[in-house]
């Protein structure tokens, strides 16, 4: 069965409170999880409480002030600190989203920062991608021809063919579509989840590839594709204001069409 | 240890080429259920304040007959439908899956079964 309550070894513990520094007039409380696979121990909720005006605004500059300035053992992925590599993706008060692009003053009170959900922690915010990379790398995300490239000149496309891959194309496969959805928690050794499956469409809806019947096959399965029960909380957390769901309903409808005609 | 790669797991035993007709068909039956359903209500309400030999009649009626049976044919392969994909959903044990989902659609089917004979019994013998 799925399993709805959580192992003994992941049971949350109570951890540390770093107050903050003394004169501090602006504080902010962040709630983060730590985990350390080498301790043996449980995981525990550390409580850092940082003075806002010594603080950039995003969530980001909260979790980087705590790694400079209050306690450097925190472990979390970061790069591009501007909503276009996906590597902080977290779990912030319930909600997935970049930490990056998202700004400390849209939450009040408390700020609880988890790892992405349902993953397998490699340590504190840190998720292991491995297998969601793999079941990127499944669905062939590149474009498959039968026609040699053109001696001299790009494969075109024209400007409407263009436009259907706006929605599509800006996806930075941070995963936080896919780990919030029920689904892939219950089921992401063969469902693909949201993030892989608005991938997997991008290139069905290229109109340079010449492999849509192939891409087809290896999406009509009941668990690879069929998992997606349109529970929406993929288009609800996208931090990049994406609609999975909707390029899954699409994808849905194609292989309806080539099966009635 | 598992030494499969990464990639090994996530194609696993790559796809069923199925999927899309119980998808198409739990919403071929839906849609069929709505004007189906509204007719049964109407048709259940008339029911409740006639006398049975009333209700019969009615049932033997033609149109009739092929609503009622139209309905206990996409009710029940509705619930079928749907049923599976909840067990597929929530039921790990490869094991339990397939023997819940052999018990579904055959206790479906046996209901379906059960009341089209009722209704041709009431209709044939009164």
């Amino acid at each position: 069965m799925a399993e709805f309550t959580l192992p003994k070894n992941s049971v949350l513990t109570e951890g540390k409170t770093f107050k903050a520094p003394q004169g501090a007039s602006n504080i902010r409380r962040f709630e983060v999880y730590r985990w350390n696979p080498e301790s043996g121990e449980n995981p525990r909720v550390d409580a850092y409480e940082l003075d806002m005006d010594d603080c950039g605004p995003m969530v980001l500059d909260a979790i980087l002030k705590i790694k400079n300035d209050v306690d450097s053992t925190l472990t979390f992925r970061r790069s591009c600190r501007e909503g276009v590599c996906g590597s902080c993706a977290m779990n912030v008060n319930g909600k997935n989203t970049l930490a990056c692009t998202k700004a400390i003053d849209s939450y009040s009170g408390t700020v609880k920062i988890f790892p992405l959900p349902h993953m397998q922690v490699v340590k504190d915010l840190v998720p292991d991608m491995t297998h969601f990379y793999a079941q990127y790398a499944s669905i062939k995300p590149w474009i498959e021809t039968q026609t040699p490239a053109p001696a001299d000149t790009e494969r075109l496309q024209s400007r409407e063919d263009r436009a259907k891959l706006d929605g599509l194309y800006e996806c930075v496969l941070c995963a936080c579509c896919s780990t919030s959805c029920p689904s892939y928690w219950w089921n992401s050794e063969r469902y693909l989840g949201p993030a892989v499956l608005l991938q997997a469409y991008r290139w069905l809806a290229d109109s340079r590839d010449e492999n849509a019947g192939e891409r087809l096959d290896g999406l009509d399965d009941p668990f690879k594709l069929y998992r997606c029960h349109t529970i929406m909380n993929c288009t609800d957390t996208c931090p990049k204001g994406l609609n999975p769901a909707k390029a899954i309903a699409e994808t849905k409808k194609l292989l309806v069409k080539r099966q009635l005609g | 240890m598992d030494f499969r790669t990464p990639i090994a797991k996530a194609r696993g035993l790559g796809s069923a080429k199925a999927g899309t007709s119980h998808w198409w068909m739990q919403r071929v039956s839906a849609v069929a259920l709505v004007p189906l359903s509204f007719w049964l209500i109407v048709f259940l309400d008339l029911c409740l304040t006639s006398p049975y030999q009333q209700t019969v009649g009615w049932l033997a009626v033609p149109l009739n007959s092929v609503c009622i049976v139209a309905w206990i044919v996409a009710a029940f392969y509705h619930a079928a439908l749907g049923l599976q994909v909840v067990i597929e959903d929530y039921v790990a044990a490869e094991g339990v899956k397939i023997v819940s989902v052999w018990a579904v659609n055959l206790v479906f089917g046996f209901l379906a079964l059960a009341a089209l004979l009722a209704l041709f019994r009431i209709i044939l013998i009164g």
